[in-house]
């Protein structure tokens, strides 16, 4: 069906990729991993016409193939989701879907009616129910992605490529993501499945091709290889058990240092109240759309509430300003991170320095031997892959923009973190950095707000959860509770329990008698 | 097979390290190409007078441009810049009974009233930067031609001599000019106002969640725009000893753009390349003159402008892409 020889691509200061081959036959799920900046990303590139290669040759379905747009890719029967949803935010939900081949009625133009129709009807069979006509920026990042994998699906692909796609998906949207892989799969059609998660590719994929530093380093069955040679097949390494110890009691007690109370937006959010105390890492569970990125943001001050207030070591903080959170002290590391996150233009150093700016300078100057040293220490701290502090940020692989983003947030030092979804399309071994980063963050006092879609990271990581549903708290669980079983209960519980006024200070209370019992334990790891 | 391979990975690369090169440094290029071309084919170009002419002409081209870097650094752009230089002459003339340092002063600030107008509409009120600067445009003029009607001689040596007084055989608008361009690159490089306006150029959204002022950030890059533009407009009535509210800085605005983009300043935001913008008034300065001097018709020049713009669009969208 696919196969691709040699191919190698030169960017200015990297080689993202060395010589690679690949091949995939049809009804084929073949998973391509590798660690950030391995070169994933520019090989589906290649393959779908966004680059061209500077040596080496593709082969499809006999044929060998040159692409010069994207487009060509598509006509040729490969269709694509991209890492970053790679929509137009501004059109319709329908437009979207069907950019380029609308359905066209007499006099050649556009039928809106059938479109639409269409559209509905494609976004049901995924389980997706959006009124199509809305732009498609008002949908979650998630929902997004499921637009863009409705595209894909209604193109008459040969092969599928999917770069991350379910890195901001919601467990149940996995579930009819696979099932979607899986009819593919039986109608003889190929898929390149990109993922850092690797309890996915053993789920659907068959076989399995491992780049490192742009080169391949083995492919193979997949059902022969177990978790831990793959990692060390990826990062060259074993990887450390450094989570183990992490897990479980902090020291949760003293005064919370954030305190959101009643924070109600219109359409999104009614009354939600959350407390995090120093050292507590906090995480907000729920669906898509339940309103988790929103009490983030009303917080961090990016959503101006209609009501409530938002207090930092007790003191409050004006709502709906940005910079007046920062200056409290709070900081959100964003959803969306190509939209909201990283300035695309501006280097790797600047993007680092950009929030901190005002502290690393004297009279408006900027101190840049100051600069140079907090961005270096970030850099070799997170281990941020670059080709120098000079690199455009958006020429870094994605994990390694998330990365980035961290730095400039931690650079601030915060005494309240949000994290919205922050391993999201980080690799294995950086995953573990970045959480033992967040609970080393922790035990330093910082108060933590942890939001995630991935159910084990959001359990293991947090002391304590606060579940919403449809914008209202509907659940908090503390200590023990915090299990996946527990969650997924409260997640599925039916109706929305009105956010009762006396709610909120009796879960308190049982959170710090939870606090009180594991003190013990706590005692032993605050001791160096 | 990795012989195979070395050869054919240098072709595309040189390619696009072309296209890098014509838009980094094709301007520089374009100068040293018109200045040969002048030094062989036009008589008596290379004397100091015509040296000194062609500076004085060029500044406050370069002054306006300087601020319309900023504005379109910052994803914006400012269509007043003509208007603003008419309302500050109108206002040195007005002002000049007060003596010559009130009369520049009162004009500066009527520049940066223009600017904070522009800036408060754009950042608070959310209006696109091409309409309301659009609107203070026409505004601005009328607000000019109100002040002052008609022509009006300015008789003042203090004025006079900022047009055509010199330092070591340099005319002041040229030590001027060069003054704020240097001012402008060291604040742009080197002061945080000069990271956020770029941050806030590139990617609007991500610069507000992260905290920087973008609204003083947008205020400041308008009022400064504006004080320059205020600042070209007393250089060319100083220049002129004459006030015409009717017709300087008319088209102002369109030169300043062509300066900036040629100087390979992309119009999308978040990059802003002084050298770049100081080299391209210049080129259009010398297109001009050469033109001129070789009796070639005005339309001409506008001709040639043309073609200047569609060559560095087409540098900066070729490097765009791949
Ligand atoms: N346009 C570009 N210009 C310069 N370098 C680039 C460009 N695109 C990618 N690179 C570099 O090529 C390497 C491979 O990047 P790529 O995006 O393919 O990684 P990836 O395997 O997809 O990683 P991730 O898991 O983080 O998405 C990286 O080192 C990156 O910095
Ligand atoms: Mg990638």
């Amino acid at each position: 069906m696919l196969s691709v020889t040699g191919l190698t691509k030169t960017f200015p200061g990297a080689r993202a990729l060395d010589g690679v081959d690949l091949s995939v036959g049809p009804g084929e799920v073949h998973a391509l991993i590798g660690e950030n900046g391995a070169g994933k990303s520019t090989l589906i590139k290649l393959l779908t016409g966004v680059y061209r290669p500077d040596a080496g040759e593709i082969v499809l379905q006999g044929r060998p193939v040159r692409f010069a747009t994207p487009l060509e890719a598509q006509h040729a029967g490969i269709s694509t989701i991209y890492q970053e949803v790679n929509l137009v935010p501004l059109m319709s939900v329908a437009r979207n879907l069907f950019l380029g081949r609308e359905p066209r009625g007499r006099l050649g133009l556009i039928d809106f009616g059938r479109m639409h129709r269409e559209a509905d009807e494609a976004l049901r069979a995924l389980g997706l129910r959006v009124d199509v006509r809305r732009p498609l920026r008002s949908l979650g990042v998630g929902a997004q992605q499921m637009v863009a994998l409705a595209r894909a699906m209604a193109a008459d692909a040969r092969l599928v490529v999917m770069d991350e796609p379910t890195s901001s998906l919601e467990p149940r949207e996995v579930r009819t993501l696979f099932g979607v892989i899986r009819a593919l799969r039986e109608r003889g059609i190929a898929v390149i499945y990109v993922s850092h998660r690797l309890d996915e590719l053993y789920e659907v994929c068959d076989t399995v091709t491992v780049l490192r530093d742009g080169k391949r380093v083995h492919t193979g069955l997949l059902a022969g290889l177990n978790r831990l040679s793959l990692v060390s097949l990826m990062l060259g390494r074993e990887l450390g058990e450094a989570r183990a110890a992490t897990t479980g009691a902090r020291a949760s007690g003293g005064e919370p240092v954030l305190e959101a109370r009643d924070l109600t937006v219109r359409h999104s959010l009614h009354g939600v109240s959350v407390s995090v105390r120093p050292g507590e890492v906090v995480g907000l569970g729920g669906l898509l759309g339940s309103g988790r990125s929103e009490t983030a943001r009303a917080i961090a001050g990016a959503l101006p509430p209609d009501s409530g207030q938002v207090l930092v070591a007790g003191l409050p903080v004006r709502t709906g300003s940005t910079p007046a959170a920062i200056r409290a002290g709070i900081s959100l590391l964003p959803e969306d991170r190509k939209a909201e996150g990283i300035v695309p233009g501006l280097s790797v150093r600047e993007n680092i320095a950009l929030a901190a700016l005002p502290g690393l300078a004297r009279f408006g100057l900027v101190d840049d031997a100051r600069v140079d040293r907090v961005v270096d220490t970030f850099v070799k701290r997170l281990r941020i892959k670059t080709a120098g502090p000079h690199q455009k940020v958006g020429e870094l692989s994605g994990g390694n923009q998330q990365k980035v983003l961290l730095a400039r947030w931690l650079a601030m030092r915060p005494k309240v973190m949000l994290l919205d979804e922050p391993t999201r399309g980080i690799d294995v071994g950086a995953k573990a950095e970045v959480r033992r980063l967040i609970d080393e963050l922790a035990d330093e006092g910082l108060g933590v707000v942890l939001i995630s879609s991935d159910m084990e990271e959001l359990i293991e990581g947090s002391d304590r959860v606060v579940v919403l549903k449809d914008g209202a708290v509907v659940a908090e669980l503390t200590g023990t509770e915090v299990t996946e079983e527990r969650l997924l209960r409260a997640i599925a519980s039916e109706g929305t329990r009105a956010p009762e006024p006396t709610g909120a200070p009796e879960p308190l209370e049982v959170a710090e008698r939870a606090g009180a019992a594991r003190s013990p334990d706590a005692d032993r790891r605050d001791r160096p | 097979m990795t012989t195979e391979l070395a050869a054919p990975r240098r072709a595309p690369l040189d390619r696009t390290r072309l296209l890098t090169y014509l838009q980094e440094y094709g301007v520089y290029a374009g100068v040293a190409v018109l200045l040969l071309a002048n030094v062989l084919f036009t008589p008596h170009f290379l004397s100091a007078e015509n040296f000194r002419t062609q500076a004085v002409q060029v500044a406050p081209v370069l002054i306006v441009a300087l601020g319309m870097a900023l504005a379109i650094g910052s994803e914006g752009v400012d269509l007043s810049v003509g208007s603003v230089m008419a309302l500050s002459t109108s206002l040195l003339s007005l002002y000049l009974g007060y003596g010559p340092w009130v009369a520049v002063i009162v004009a500066l600030i009527g520049g940066a009233a223009v600017g904070l107008a522009n800036g408060s509409l754009i950042s608070f009120i959310g209006v696109q930067p091409i309409v309301a600067t659009l609107a203070l445009m026409v505004a601005g003029r009328g607000l000019a031609l109100v002040l002052l009607p008609q022509l009006k001689d300015v008789r003042d040596p203090g004025v006079a001599s900022l047009g055509s007084g010199d330092l070591l055989g340099v005319p002041y608008p040229a030590l001027i000019a060069a003054a704020l361009a240097l001012a402008v690159a060291f604040t742009v490089r080197r002061t945080t106002f000069g990271r956020q306006l770029l941050a806030i150029g590139d990617s609007r959204p991500a610069a507000k969640l992260a905290g920087l002022p973008v609204r003083r950030v947008l205020i400041t890059v308008y009022i400064c725009s504006g004080v320059l533009a205020a600042v070209a407009g007393v250089l060319a009535t100083a220049r002129l000893q004459a006030s015409d509210p009717t017709s300087l800085g008319t088209l102002m605005e369109l030169s300043a753009i062509t300066a900036v983009v040629v100087g390979g300043t992309p119009l999308s935001g978040g990059r802003i390349r002084i050298g770049g913008t100081v080299a391209g008034a210049v080129l259009i300065q010398l297109l001009t003159a050469t033109l001129i001097k070789h009796d070639l018709p005005p339309s001409w020049t506008q001709i040639a402008q043309a073609v200047v713009i569609v060559l560095a669009v087409y540098a900066a969208r070729e490097r765009g892409k791949r």
